[in-house]
């Protein structure tokens, strides 16, 4: 299990590779990337801050709830912080368990944690200067089906 | 002494990151109590306290809950991340 809070911008690609390579006795494995979207051009970039110690204890815990849950062999959260540009990879996450149902079902947990539980904030940059994205109602209501 | 900590728009409002807070507060609410009555924009940023979350020592927790033996509280907007 890799957990990595980061300013740095990384491969997808290169870290999907990685983790499967790495992964012993799985059948599947399942990936997920977050990108800063562009919105039609209106988006100059984003800004993410975080609370350093909190945010890494905060997904530890959700990383060790996804392999108490679903039997998995491995898995991998990589999100990142700072200024990030439109395109770029804000996160990924990726699961490898012995059967398929494990690795989608554990990887879409993460996802929900990660955007409602995870001490992050994203600001949004663009000609009118910058504004705080508003949590949706929606992320919570994700979070019930756990 | 407790130290108090601000992210996104909350530490904006404030205009600090942290700062260490001399408390005899009970409870996260009664340290918002404290906090609104130092200076306006103190009292804009505790405004809507549904719109807040606090962390005790780095662990979510509930405005009622009690600060005896807590080290750092942060209060900050719902979360955003993925």
């Amino acid at each position: 299990m890799r957990v990595a809070v980061q300013p740095a911008l990384f491969d997808p690609g290169a870290e999907l590779t990685a983790f499967t390579a790495g992964v012993r006795g799985a059948g599947a494995v399942v990936s997920f990337t977050g990108l800063v979207r562009d919105e039609g051009g209106s988006l100059s970039g984003m800004e993410i801050e975080h609370y350093p110690g909190m945010t890494e204890k905060a997904i530890a815990g959700m990383v060790e709830e996804a392999v108490a849950r679903w039997t998995l062999s491995d898995a991998l959260v990589i999100h990142r912080y700072g200024p990030l540009k439109p395109g770029e990879a804000i996160m990924m996450v990726a699961t490898a368990a012995p059967h398929r149902g494990d690795a989608f079902a554990a990887a879409e947990f993460l996802m929900d944690y990660l955007k409602s539980r995870a001490p992050f904030w994203k600001k949004e940059t663009g000609a009118g200067g910058g504004a705080w994205v508003a949590a949706k109602d929606a992320d919570e209501e994700a979070l019930k089906r756990w | 002494m407790i130290d108090v900590l601000y992210f996104a728009w909350v530490r904006e409002r404030i205009g600090l990151p942290r700062e260490k807070v001399e408390t005899g507060a009970a409870t996260v609410a009664d340290l918002i109590d404290e906090l609104r009555g130092r200076e306006d924009r103190y009292a804009a940023a505790f405004a809507d306290i549904s719109a807040l979350r606090v962390a005790l020592d780095q662990e979510l927790s509930s405005f009622d809950a009690p600060l005896s033996g807590v080290r750092e509280v942060a209060f900050f907007p719902p979360m955003t991340g993925g």
